[in-house]
């Protein structure tokens, strides 16, 4: 574990320096531990760190690194393993192709497969939300079967429409909100993966699993 | 209950509380006053809380009337209103405040005394504006509750502290990866491009030289300096992203991000290094004046 200061507000906490499960686990291990702690303002959960925004008017530098630690510690409140966590299976429904996979011939070219065959493979796999960020509920999503990977867009869209269902590198995705964006786009679902109103506003969390399910209608 | 009615938008006039907080895990970023220090000055001013919902206006102001009568600051950057700045102002039933185009920084705000009484969207009353949460930017015929939350009487007029400028030079502590670099952005003189937004002042200037480290996307804080392969660094506003894969020399100060609420398009930027330490005693240095108010 590694700490540094991010900002004079901020401390940017990273377990290791390549991605692994362990450090995976471990970056999501602290970010449950230090949920609701008054003067921590916001938790920027990644692959394999978390950054802890506080109110410096409220907590030291070395306040957040001790209660880091201490957190971390073996027997600290962190706890020791994720078994006790309850993880839920989100089943999303996809139209694939067409005007709401506008890349799916390209992703099924780059891997030497038919449309078909991506399709097959996308909905086959188990994934896991390793943690949601960039912006506006983006879940990164691990466990894309090797042969589906792509490169991004040269130059992004400037528009993806919400709910596609994307491939960016090794990484599948989906975007929750209409933005900009370069990964490539193979489906879409109707599900409201955002809504400001919801309780919560978010429908997938860090920790969810995944399957996407062919054949939704989508709406216009 | 008392309304404000808009009578002309400005150029882009929202909602802001001092932002929506506990949500970076679900990738929202906590938008919020631009000027942090403007927004919450206004509200003590007119004896609110420092987080009550106000008007935050860009570049060219609003033009807003009063239904009944009111107290109201404006702070941050003068637009023109004629009246008197960071100080509580009574307002007649029926008169109409006319700002218009900024004569210094790039924000002004509106603080009314009992606050906007919006409805809050997960917690705060902060639009954003690049995804909609929170609500839009302001159109003509708008009517917008002022609330009752009032906490004392207004204060005293107050006088900006004038040592705490000059505004276009930017202190940083370092960032996460700053041995990556040579301390290029200190040495250079940057100008504010067109392009920024809420999310991020892109900057112009000499390009940093590219890094040779491996990058794992990774949380990003506000006020962060980030330097994509073209070198053209850009400086991480209220409604940024909240993981980022660019490396990040610098990270603009806490006592700074009013300054970046202020900058406009083709204002030049210099940024100078300061240890943390130096940093929080910047900031207690402005909170002491924000408890003098």
């Amino acid at each position: 574990m590694t700490l540094r200061a991010a900002s004079d507000r901020s401390l940017l906490v990273s377990f290791g320096s390549s991605v692994s499960p362990e450090a995976h686990r471990e970056m999501a291990r602290l970010t449950r531990a230090l949920q609701g702690i008054r003067g921590i303002l916001n938790l920027h959960p990644a692959f394999i760190s978390v950054l802890v925004d506080f109110d410096p008017r409220l907590r030291t530098m070395a306040e957040i690194e001790a209660l880091v630690k201490e957190r971390m510690e073996p027997g600290g409140a962190a706890g020791e393993s994720t078994a006790s966590v309850e993880t839920r299976l989100v089943e999303i429904p996809v139209r694939y192709g067409g005007e709401d996979g506008p890349d799916l011939e390209d992703v099924a070219r780059h891997a030497g497969l038919s449309p078909e065959g991506v399709v097959e493979l996308h909905s086959a796999a188990e994934y896991e939300v390793a943690f949601v960020g960039f912006s506006t509920c983006f879940p990164y999503l691990s466990g894309l079967p090797p042969a589906l990977a792509t490169p991004r867009l040269g130059a992004p869209r400037k528009h993806v429409p919400a709910g596609s269902v994307a491939i960016g590198g090794t990484q599948a995705g989906l975007y929750p909100v209409a933005s900009p964006g370069g990964w490539r786009l193979i489906g879409r679902t109707p599900l409201r993966l955002f809504d400001p109103q919801g309780e919560p506003p978010a429908l997938l969390r860090m920790g969810d699993r995944v399957r996407f399910a062919p054949g939704a209608e989508v709406r216009p | 209950m008392n309304h404000l009615r808009v009578l002309a938008p400005g150029m882009l006039t929202t909602v802001q509380d001092l932002g929506r907080f506990g949500w970076a895990h679900h990738g929202v970023s906590a938008s919020g006053a631009a000027d942090p220090l403007a927004l919450r000055a206004g509200n003590l001013l007119v004896g609110n809380t420092d987080n009550a919902a106000a008007l935050e206006m860009t570049i060219v102001g609003a033009e807003i009337a009063f239904e009944e009568p009111a107290v109201i600051a404006l702070t941050g950057s003068d637009f023109g209103a004629g009246l008197p700045m960071w100080s509580p102002v009574e307002i007649r039933a029926g008169q109409t405040v006319r700002c218009g185009a900024t004569q210094s920084g790039a924000r002004g705000y509106l603080c009314v005394r009992g606050g906007l009484a919006v409805p809050k969207i997960m917690g705060s009353a902060s639009v954003h504006v690049m995804t909609g949460v929170g609500g839009r930017p302001l159109k003509k015929g708008d009517l917008l509750p002022v609330g009752s939350d009032a906490v004392r009487r207004p204060r005293p007029a107050a006088r900006f502290p004038e040592q705490w400028q000059p505004r276009l030079h930017l202190r940083a502590t370092p960032g996460p990866q700053a041995e990556w670099f040579a301390g290029e952005l200190f040495a250079g003189q940057y100008t504010v491009s067109e392009e920024s937004n809420r999310m991020g002042l892109r900057l112009r200037g000499p390009a940093i030289p590219a890094h040779s480290g491996h990058m794992i996307t990774e949380g990003v804080a506000l006020g962060a300096v980030q330097v994509p392969p073209d070198g053209q660094p850009i400086i991480l506003f209220v409604e940024h992203q909240t993981t980022g894969g660019y490396p990040k020399p610098a990270n603009v100060i806490s006592a700074d991000f009013w300054k970046l609420g202020q900058l406009r398009p083709r204002d030049p930027v210099s940024f100078e290094s300061v240890t943390i330490e130096t940093a929080v005693e910047l900031l207690r240095e402005q909170e002491e004046w924000l408890l003098s108010l």
